[in-house]
């Protein structure tokens, strides 16, 4: 049996359907998840996808953060359950407190689409370990809350620990601090990332196939472990 | 105020009525009570102001628009025709697809974001009725001159708000027009096409069969936005002596259209309705008529059901609100308990207000007081129709007449001046700042988009089955001859679907115009309705639905004549496509069809406050032709891109600046072969080794083909001109971050 993974669907969730092509297509099981219940279903991983969880009213993830799924899914996070954030789910994540820091406003005040150069950072976590250290690779980017901020303290924290798992290279798309596009937890289990790698994942209809790399690490992970 | 109920009309029927202020004429307001025997009531008023008004009843196209019918071509393709939310058409594997446009033009002037994003909103909202999963949206839009004041009002709050709402949604944007003339200062036009897909059986109509099925409300609380917002706003000339009009644009919100997609989709699939139809223009006045006349006529509704955001409402605004995000299903009872149940599971607030009954009349009751009684047909399709004064305007004749004078470069420095000048124009510029903010990657079947010559999706992920979408107008074209204009269009945007390797399949439109009420405006529409309707027959591509909006004008002045015309194709394996930017050194370019001296309608000629004389002539034949050797030479052409706005000298700026990769071409007669807009022509990038198979293509479908030149390099090599990609790239790029921030 292969590796289940869920993807969870709030209302206003967007790229459910997109993050679970990808987890298809890395070789895994997608496991489709509803954030009315706390049923987490067996899965192994968790992605949260992109999308407008309750319109984004009030503020991004913050209303999501209340789900009954997330009450399942950050007890398991807290346990060293895999957990896999993209552009809303990276908003979601902050707001349930699991990564520090907040997404903002773009600096640019757009939404903004457009395919974005990253540079990785940490190949040391659970979805980025199959990556090679400073790789390049370009992935879209598409959100109007995503510039990463967070107090002095917690940026030196995650730059001292090495949990800025990618940055933006050759164009600032948002102005968040030190260009990171992404950040892990301490044990590396939850990862959050502005980018959208489910957008990467076949040349025709995205910019690359690097996306998929962070699907098969999560695969890689669970295999090896 | 007390309730006017349908006694009280019956024993008061000399009370004076406000039909003026609703938009009616004298003799509609007659007609209506010739219609019930009686004075209408104030409820009966409304529905009647709204739905006859232009923008719902059609009462100044109708008689033109029946040549659509008229002169349909043989199809198998359309399985559902014009009439219903949108035309749907068979594109193969038991896949139906379904595409409309629509205009937002006049909300969108007044108060450009919730314009733009309603326009969005509704345009989805007729795709899901059809049962139909939206998969893509586009934006034709026109706009004042870039530099002009209002025009940075207008422009970015209409882009804003078309992302805003489709962003939201999860529907990817794949393409549109940015345009801009000063004849739509004051006249923005916004225009959303929305494509959905569904299997055969699924096809959902707008039909209210059955007496003791239930009318089902669901969707968005009803509120005082937008009411009046069709007779009002969209059937009027705007007057700036006239009061504000702002309280009458709609608030759109996109995640309670999302759930609202999520929902309906569900209910689809557990084929839970009857029938069903989405509460846009005219609201409920619009739902409960159409359905019922659709269906066998009887329907009884209670008013007092219908939940509000506004418990202050009357009837009256209740009948004529706007409020978006509203649908209106047709639901057997023995379903009724898995339809709620799903409605909760999303969110999605839904209320039995009644149901189908026997015989053919809709009774409209609040709080058990009959305030409607109406035979449905006459509201939603008896209205009125207009056979407007039409006269062919003088100016056709002058500008026939006139001698245009635009300064044609020949030496190397001033042609490079002159590509220079033009790729920077607001017309020509790279419009990646509109473009970069629309999601153009969600669902993650988007295989072109903008700039490419069609937005593509694919359909099926196993089989590579997609569909490809394109919109176009040249709107000189039509003003210089409409007929000819429409004509053009169509080719153009047929030409664009074949360009990327898809079949063209079916035709809709959006047609905007000045008021109806100018014989001159009249006479345009009517050609041009006549050349779309021609070119269709002609092409065999059936019409499968569309959208007229007059009154785009300020004081006398009314904006060009602008036809949109949308086509649909289909490919059967996307992996084929034929991007248009040049990708690989080494191969040769080859211009499809030839060039002739006329430069009326073209850019280069706008960028000197020419317009030209007589616009060029359609060859249809020929563009059927040129469409058939593109499909049958697809394999061969690594990059396609066709030569329209801007001539073959954007064209070629274009293609070398999409993958940086440059090209050196020769070319006789320069100033006319770069800049002369003439139609029916394409640029492809073919492997050396393929010379023959081009030549062969050529005289199988007797269009000329000429080698211009090859690909590679850092620049575009133009005869003894050179112009570097970054020096391109920096004109082509500047001019919308300068304009608008």
């Amino acid at each position: 049996m292969s590796f289940r993974i869920g993807v969870v669907t709030f209302p206003g969730s967007l790229d459910d359907r997109d993050a679970a092509r990808a987890v298809e297509i890395a070789g895994a099981t997608a496991v489709p998840l509803f954030h009315a219940s706390d049923d987490l279903k067996e899965v192994e991983a968790v992605v949260l996808p992109g999308g407008f969880s309750y319109g984004d009213y009030l503020r991004c993830g913050a209303i999501a953060r209340f789900a009954p799924i997330m009450n399942s899914i950050v007890t398991a996070a807290e346990h060293g359950f895999p957990v896999l954030g993209i552009c809303n789910g990276f908003q979601v994540l902050c707001e349930s407190h699991l990564l520090p820091g907040a997404l903002t406003r773009n600096q640019g005040l757009h939404f903004l689409c457009r395919d974005q150069k990253l540079k990785i950072e940490n190949t040391e976590t659970m979805w980025t370990n199959g990556f090679t250290q400073g790789q390049e690779i370009v992935i879209p980017l598409k959100n109007g809350e995503g510039s990463f901020q967070c107090d002095d303290e917690t940026l030196e924290m995650l730059e001292s620990e090495g949990r800025v798992i990618a940055r933006y290279v050759d164009f600032d798309p948002n102005g968040s601090r030190n260009l990171i596009a992404g950040i892990s937890n301490e044990r590396g289990n939850v990862v959050g990332l502005m980018p959208h790698p489910e957008h990467a994942i076949e040349s025709l209809t995205g910019p690359s196939e690097d996306g998929l790399i962070f699907f098969k690490s999560i695969l890689h992970q669970m295999v090896g472990r | 105020m007390s309730l006017d109920t349908v006694t009280n009309a019956q024993n008061n029927p000399d009370a004076s009525q406000p039909w003026a202020e609703l938009g009616l004429k004298e003799d509609e307001y007659a007609r209506i009570k010739n219609i019930l025997g009686r004075r209408p009531t104030s409820s009966e008023l409304a529905m009647y102001s709204v739905m006859w008004s232009e923008h719902c009843s059609y009462k100044s196209s109708k008689v033109h628009l029946k040549q659509f019918g008229e002169k349909a071509p043989k199809s198998d393709a359309l399985l559902v025709g014009i009439g219903e939310n949108a035309g749907v058409v068979d594109i193969g594997q038991n896949y139906a697809v379904t595409f409309k446009i629509e205009s937002h033009n006049h909300p969108s002037f007044v108060e450009p974001y919730q314009g733009a994003a309603t326009g969005v909103g509704g345009i989805v909202r007729d795709i899901l009725t059809m049962g139909a999963r939206p998969i893509a949206v586009m934006d034709p839009l026109r706009f004042g001159l870039a530099d002009a004041e209002d025009t940075r009002r207008v422009l970015p709050g209409i882009i804003a708000g078309v992302g805003g709402y489709g962003n939201c949604l999860g529907l990817p944007n794949i393409g549109g027009e940015v345009v801009f003339d000063e004849t739509y200062a004051g006249n923005p036009l916004v225009n959303a096409l929305c494509v959905g897909v569904m299997k055969h059986e699924d096809i959902k109509l707008a039909k209210a069969h059955g007496a003791g099925n239930l009318v089902v409300l669901f969707g968005a609380k009803t509120g005082g936005d937008g009411i009046g917002g069709v007779s009002v706003l969209a059937s009027e000339t705007f007057n700036a002596a006239k009061p504000t009009k702002r309280p009458s644009v709609q608030v759109g919100d996109p995640f309670a259209e999302k759930v609202l997609i999520e929902c309906c989709l569900e209910i689809f699939h557990a084929d839970l309705v009857v029938g069903i139809q989405d509460l846009g223009g005219a609201g409920l006045s619009c739902a409960t008529s159409e359905l019922a006349s659709a269906g066998s006529g009887g329907m009884e509704i209670e008013l007092e059901k219908v939940p509000l955001r506004d418990p202050s409402l009357s009837p009256e605004e209740i009948l004529m609100s706007e409020s978006q995000e509203r649908m209106c299903a047709i639901v057997e009872p023995k379903h009724i308990k898995q339809f709620m149940a799903i409605c909760k599971k999303w969110d999605v607030t839904a209320t039995v207000i009644g149901e189908v009954t026997e015989g053919e009349r809709l009774h409209i009751s609040f709080n058990g007081e009959l305030i409607v009684d109406v035979p449905p047909r006459t509201v939603a399709h008896d209205g009125p129709v207009y056979n407007r004064p039409i006269a062919k305007p003088a100016y056709v004749e002058e500008r026939a007449k006139a001698v245009i004078n635009i300064p044609m470069p020949t030496s190397a420095e001033d042609v490079k001046a002159a590509i220079l000048k033009l790729i920077a124009s607001p017309n020509i510029a790279d419009k990646s700042w509109v473009t970069s903010q629309y999601d153009k990657y969600v669902q993650g079947n988007s295989v072109l988009a903008q700039p490419e010559d069609s937005g593509m999706i694919r359909i099926d992920e196993k089989t590579n089955l997609g569909v490809a979408i394109s919109t176009d107008a040249n709107a000189r074209w039509s003003y210089l001859d409409p007929y000819e204009g429409a004509k053009l269009a169509l080719a153009e945007s047929m030409r664009n679907i074949a360009t990327t390797g898809a079949k063209p399949l079916a035709v809709t439109n959006c047609l905007n115009f000045g008021s109806p009420e100018d014989p001159g405006v009249m006479w345009q529409f009517a050609e041009t309705v006549r050349g779309l309707a021609d070119a269709c027959l002609e092409l065999g591509l059936p019409v499968t639905g569309g959208n007229v909006s007059f009154y785009n004008q300020t004081g006398s002045v009314a904006i060009l004549p602008t036809p949109v015309i949308g086509v649909l194709g289909v490919i059967q394996d996307v992996r084929k496509r034929t991007p248009m930017g040049i990708n690989k050194s080494g191969s040769d370019l080859w211009l499809i069809g030839d060039v002739d001296s006329n430069m009326s309608g073209s850019e280069w000629a706008y960028l000197h406050g020419e317009i030209g004389n007589l616009s060029p002539k359609s060859d249809l034949a020929k563009e059927a032709r040129l469409v058939d050797l593109l499909l049958e030479g697809q394999e061969i052409f690594e990059a396609a891109h066709d030569v329209s706005n801007g001539g073959l000298a954007a064209t070629l700026v274009e293609t070398v600046l999409k993958n940086k990769i440059g090209a050196s071409v020769t070319l006789s007669d320069v100033a006319v072969a770069l800049f002369s807009e003439t139609p029916g022509r394409v640029l492809v990038a073919i492997d050396p080794n393929h010379t023959n198979e081009m030549v062969a293509l050529a005289g199988k479908y007797q269009i000329a083909v000429n080698k211009i030149g090859t690909t590679g390099g850092d620049k575009l090599m133009i005869n003894d001109t050179k112009l570097s990609i970054t020096e391109l790239s920096k004109a082509h790029t500047e001019t919308f971050p300068k304009l608008f921030g």
